[in-house]
């Protein structure tokens, strides 16, 4: 049976303030993000290692310095239990972990909130001919990227030659479904008018640890923020940022069930690609999906007939494997999705992005709009806006035209409180109610301040402990900090 | 191929019923996008040239 798969996502989000004189991103990045009026504690953002002493509930309690943190930049833990920060020249929102792909769907949808309001709360500071712009795309379209990555978490024993045997073929075909659309190309990609990943064209390895130069299909980062034992952190950056909420929710499910069934020994190939590269973009400019990929032990096969082999098999295994609500309606939405890419594409426009985008620009296309007037890449980039009355998405769901998954209800709530089956719900609601005594944060542990001469870390090692169920109560009785600290165990 | 063709859209037609959590589309909505286009062109940034070339993204990752 494999591990639950924990699943988070990092958004880094394009950033403008426009006719801002001496516009810096990276200032405007912190300026933004200080302008979040939402239930949040400033934190230093410790990259400390963790000793891993935990108790039955997943946490366990050390006295000690607060060792080194980084400084100087914006830090903030939210009530969510999501991490909002400045990532050199983005604002980046790091979702709290989730312990299935809808709420991790969810909370991927509550981050562009946070965004939007942040830059409403910005825009208000701002002189009044300026406009502060907040984007959740991955593409400048001059040949800058910016990532939406994804993170799964799995078996330490899962040999990692394995993830990129069984994984690379996925990770590339999986690009018809994951994709958020683009006009034109870059990196001295060959020319098209429109293709479908904002990203594909940024990748240039197969394998590495890089993330912003030569970019690798499977990341190598090990860093799995839990038990080092016991678990690594897949960090997938091979995915666009998606303001779908279906393909959100496609995009996390299916590659959850792929990792599920790669560490259940549950694929029958690896369905290798002779040029798994070269296939990245050719998967990515061809609208037609007709583009015929060579395999590494002969024939050939599209990216569409690819992934149905992969729904085939995951369908297989999770009749066995995964008798649940949320695994049921991934299936339904794969397959569904794959099935209007085949027969009726232009169909996807209510679920997928890049297909969304497609038909708005080939309505202007229609109009006699050329492909390289500057009007398509404002409609591409203005589809991307956090801001509710600007985002061109927005008008499409507005319009009854794409579909949604969550409410606006919700969302909100989201935004304010945490998931709560993982430690998430222990960082946010630590957030929610000691906010003055939180003085550092990382994935797996907390740093508090309460008066006494040490600080105190309680370190969460284990992703799934820390749940509503296993600390609302201590949670609730505890008044401040220190008697938090006492009933966990320390003095 | 024929006998593809007839297939698809019975699947297709079953699909809204299987699809859990989602809300209803409006079918007919999708059929015109000429409302939609100049709706759009109502918020799109007056001087597109000007938006997207000041839009340049460094650093990141």
């Amino acid at each position: 049976m494999a591990t639950k798969k924990v699943i988070g996502t990092e958004t880094e989000f394009g950033i403008s303030i426009r006719r801002q004189p001496d516009f810096n991103p990276s200032l405007a990045s912190g300026f933004v993000i200080n302008a979040y009026e939402g239930v949040r504690a400033r934190v230093q953002w410790s990259f400390e290692e963790e000793s891993p002493g935990r108790d039955a509930r997943g946490f366990g309690f050390e006295s000690g310095g607060a060792g080194d943190y980084e400084s100087g930049v914006v830090n903030m833990v939210l009530s969510n239990g999501a991490r909002l920060y400045v990532d050199h020249a983005h604002p980046e929102y790091s979702s709290p972990e989730a312990a299935d792909p809808r709420t991790a769907a969810l909370y991927d949808k509550a981050g562009e909130r946070v965004l939007a309001l942040a830059a409403a709360s910005a825009q208000e500071r701002v002189g009044p001919d300026e406009v502060v712009g907040i984007y959740k795309n991955n593409s400048d379209g001059k040949g800058n990227s910016y990532g939406a990555h994804e993170n799964y978490l799995i078996a330490r024993q899962i040999p990692f030659g394995d993830i990129i045997e069984f994984m690379t073929t996925f990770m590339v075909t999986r690009q018809i479904l994951t994709g958020a659309g683009k006009v034109g190309s870059e990196n001295d990609r060959p020319d098209v008018a429109y293709q479908i990943t904002q990203r594909a064209d940024f990748f240039e390895e197969e394998v590495g640890l890089e993330t912003t130069l030569k970019r690798p299909i499977i990341n190598t980062r090990d860093e799995p923020h839990a038990d080092p034992e016991k678990y690594r952190r897949l960090h997938v950056i091979i995915g666009d940022a998606t303001m779908s909420e279906v393909q959100t929710f496609i995009k996390l499910g299916i590659t959850e069930l792929v990792l599920s069934a790669l560490e259940d020994s549950a694929l029958p190939d690896s369905l290798q690609l002779a040029d798994p590269v070269g296939s990245c973009w050719m998967v990515s400019h061809d609208v037609s999906l007709g583009e015929p990929l060579r395999l590494a032990h002969g024939g050939t096969a599209t990216a569409l007939e690819l992934q149905q082999q992969y729904l085939e098999w995951i369908t297989k295994y999770a009749e066995s494997e995964r008798d649940d609500d949320v695994t049921r309606a991934v299936l339904v939405e794969w397959g569904a999705a794959l099935d209007l890419l085949e027969s009726n594409p232009m169909g996807a426009a209510d679920r997928l992005d890049w297909v969304a985008k497609y038909a708005l620009l080939q309505g202007y296309a229609d109009r006699g709009v050329g492909w390289d007037d500057s009007k398509m890449a404002a409609v591409d980039l203005q589809y991307h806006d956090v801001n509710p009355e600007r985002s061109l998405y927005q008008k499409l769901v507005g319009a009854r035209r794409m579909r949604t998954m969550f409410t606006p209800e919700e969302v909100d709530n989201a935004v304010r409180n945490p998931p709560d089956a993982t430690r998430a719900y222990f960082r946010g609601r630590c957030v929610q109610r000691y906010p003055e005594s939180l003085v550092a944060a990382n994935w797996d542990s907390l740093v508090f301040d309460t008066g006494h001469e040490l600080l105190k870390r309680v370190p969460m090692m284990e992703p799934l402990r820390g749940t509503r169920e296993l600390t609302e109560e201590i949670l609730d009785q505890a008044l401040d900090a220190a008697e938090l600290l006492t009933a966990l165990g320390g003095s | 191929m024929a006998e593809q063709e007839q297939r698809r859209p019975q699947r297709r037609e079953q699909e809204p019923t299987e699809q859990a959590e989602v809300e209803p589309v409006d079918r007919e909505a999708t059929e015109a996008i000429d409302e939609l286009l100049d709706e759009i062109d109502s918020v799109l940034e007056e001087n597109a040239e000007e938006f997207v070339k000041n839009y340049v993204q460094k650093g990141g990752e």
